[in-house]
């Protein structure tokens, strides 16, 4: 334990120096204001309070977001100590691989935690700001927190996988993309199709939800969106969501962590420097 | 006593792939066999290629071999066991350019479960205390070295595998490195370095162990060696003026430059009959050398670039 902690402080030193704590802190903030700006409008009477809506808005921002920088921090992580040189000397001290890599992953997972908690803070603030009775959205405010985290656990996972699988950093930061865009971005696109084509028929109810509970940025969103009864606000492909029963979604939002990680260090321990 | 290091019929072949295209496999160890004591100091030494940094690696378990046994500190390489009782010096060695000389010490004792503020102790003992708190990053060559000389001292390791170790030093800590050396194994650490630099080799290691192609092609102290290659010993016999003509004809066997200076090849047991025929030519000889097989030649003798 006293091994995984010191290399988390020092990966956490590393990231201040590199700028990565200001650089995520940055873009959660930022980015998380706009769509509280931008949420700020009247919305009329639909009976949920503002910081529920700022919540519904923020998890469609964080399941681009928390992935994105959950890779951005992860793809250096083995392929960049093989590129340095300072993998073999590591390796040899009495530090297991398991170990090295769950001290990256507790550094960059408290990073993540504090760019979201700052992130989601600030656009919490604004909403309480301007409607007092915001408070009742707390408790899907921390979800929204602790459920970002366990996102981004699986997406530093799969990138350590990626790195050491890589071994040249670039190669990585190739793959990383790559996964983004595949997870995030094409898998919501090729349901979307699927779901318009298939018009309300077997695929939309048996394979949608399956299809949802596989991906863990969808599991991200369906669990959020859910467990906020936010649903029919959602629409889209959240609209599915309500047939996902929230133990499912949570289910999936936990599994896909250990998964990752597990694949990460399986992909690591084949790593010879 | 069982030594702390202890390889036999070691084998390890590269597999010869670039890219897609298959090539010819490189044999960087073959057959190789060697023991290392508590306390004893050995120098490993080779041409480039030889396959020195391979041997190390594979004593530390950072890649695999393909025949033989390797034991260290009774335990298999790269086990846990080992690891705690195994420092290393890379080749070529690197850290974070983002952290301190400290922070860097600091973290590696906290692996080995060492309190970390012997960081700055550790580093005085390297003289980098004034550079401690800057960033490695803007340290220079020598610096990092010393650096990494510095983690090799975590915790009294009871082997120590150091890949040319004094490289980037300069020679007085190079002489200061070696006497950190001397000290350790005088508390018991055996300690297996590979160097170029012969000269210092020499003086302040117990065995030499020579490399070449793969092969252990020589292992002693440097007097076993020196009797082993039994090296011709050079003479150089000046003439005093107008006797050039006189000494060559003496000496057919030599060969004489411009200025009539006469150089003579013989065996060692030779060497004393030798002598006493170029002094029973009493004032035809002005002065005398006798130059006996030079570190560069015993080791070149041994290390036969085959294949290279
Ligand atoms: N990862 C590798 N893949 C393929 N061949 C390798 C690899 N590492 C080393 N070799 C080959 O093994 C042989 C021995 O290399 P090694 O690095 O052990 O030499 P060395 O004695 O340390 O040389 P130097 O004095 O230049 O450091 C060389 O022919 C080298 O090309
Ligand atoms: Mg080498």
């Amino acid at each position: 334990m006293s091994r995984i902690l010191a290399t988390a402080v020092c990966e956490f030193r590393i990231a201040l120096r590199n700028r990565w704590v200001s650089i995520a802190t940055g873009m959660m903030v930022l980015f998380a204001l706009v769509l509280a700006a931008a949420g700020s409008a009247p919305t009329g009477d639909v009976g949920v309070d503002r910081l529920s809506v700022t919540v519904a808005s923020l998890t469609s921002l964080a399941v681009y977001l928390v992935p994105l920088l959950a890779l951005l921090m992860s793809f250096d992580a083995v392929a960049g100590e093989v590129e340095r040189g300072t993998l073999p000397l590591l390796l040899t001290y009495p530090v297991s691989r398991l170990q090295i890599l769950l001290g990256k992953l507790l550094a960059h997972l408290a990073i993540l935690g504090l760019a979201a908690a700052l992130g989601y803070g600030a656009a919490a603030l604004v909403a309480v700001g301007s409607d007092p009775g915001a408070l009742k959205g707390l408790a899907s405010l921390w979800r929204l927190i602790w459920s970002s985290v366990l996102l981004g656990a699986t997406f530093l996972g799969a990138g350590y996988a990626l790195s050491s699988m890589a071994k040249r950093p670039s190669g990585a930061a190739g793959l990383a993309i790559a996964l983004w865009l595949v997870a995030v971005v094409l898998y919501d696109l090729a349901l979307l199709a699927l779901i318009v084509t298939d018009g309300g028929g077997a695929f939309t109810t048996q394979a949608l939800p399956v299809a949802l509970l596989a991906n863990p940025a969808d599991a991200f969103r369906v669990f959020n969106l859910s467990a906020a009864e936010a649903v029919a606000a959602a629409g889209g492909i959240g609209g599915a969501a309500g047939a996902i029963p929230l133990w499912q979604s949570a289910a999936s939002l936990l599994l896909w962590p250990l998964a990752a990680i597990a694949l990460a260090v399986a992909a690591f321990r084949k790593v010879t420097p | 006593m069982t030594p702390t290091l202890t390889i036999s019929r070691l084998t390890k072949a590269f597999p010869g792939s670039a890219g897609r295209q298959r090539i010819q496999a490189v044999e960087a160890l073959k057959q190789v066999s060697l023991t290392l004591e508590a306390g004893k100091r050995a120098a490993l030494l080779g041409h480039n290629g030889a396959g020195k940094s391979t041997m190390m690696k594979i004593v530390l378990g950072l890649i695999p071999f393909d025949s033989g046994e390797v034991s260290v500190c009774g335990a298999h390489p790269g086990s846990p066991a080992a690891r705690t009782r195994v420092a290393y010096l890379p080749e070529n060695v690197a850290f974070h350019p983002a952290l301190t000389g400290e922070e860097q010490l600091r973290h590696y004792l906290s692996l080995r479960g060492e309190d970390p503020r012997q960081a700055m102790e550790l580093l005085a003992r390297v003289g980098l205390t004034p550079a401690a708190r800057r960033r490695i990053g803007t340290y220079s060559k020598g610096m990092r070295q010393r650096v990494g000389l510095a983690q090799t001292l975590i915790g009294r390791p009871r082997l120590l595998v150091l890949d040319e170790p004094t490289s980037g030093l300069d020679p007085v800590s190079r002489r200061d490195f070696y006497d950190l050396l001397d000290g350790l194994a005088a508390e018991g650490t055996a300690i297996l370095l590979s160097s170029h630099v012969l000269t210092e080799v020499e003086a302040r290691t117990d065995r030499i162990l020579i490399l070449s192609g793969g092969e252990l092609v020589a292992e002693g102290t440097l007097a076993d060696l020196r009797a082993r290659a039994a090296l011709p010993v050079s003479l150089l016999v000046r003439p005093a003026p107008g006797y050039a003509a006189r000494l060559a004809a003496a000496f057919p066997e030599g060969s004489q430059d411009g200025d009539g200076l006469l150089r003579l090849a013989c065996r060692q047991a030779e060497k004393l009959p030798l002598l006493a025929r170029i002094t029973m030519l009493g004032s035809a000889v002005a002065d005398l050398d006798v130059i006996p097989p030079s570190l560069e030649d015993i080791y070149s003798h041994f290390s036969r670039r085959d294949g290279q």
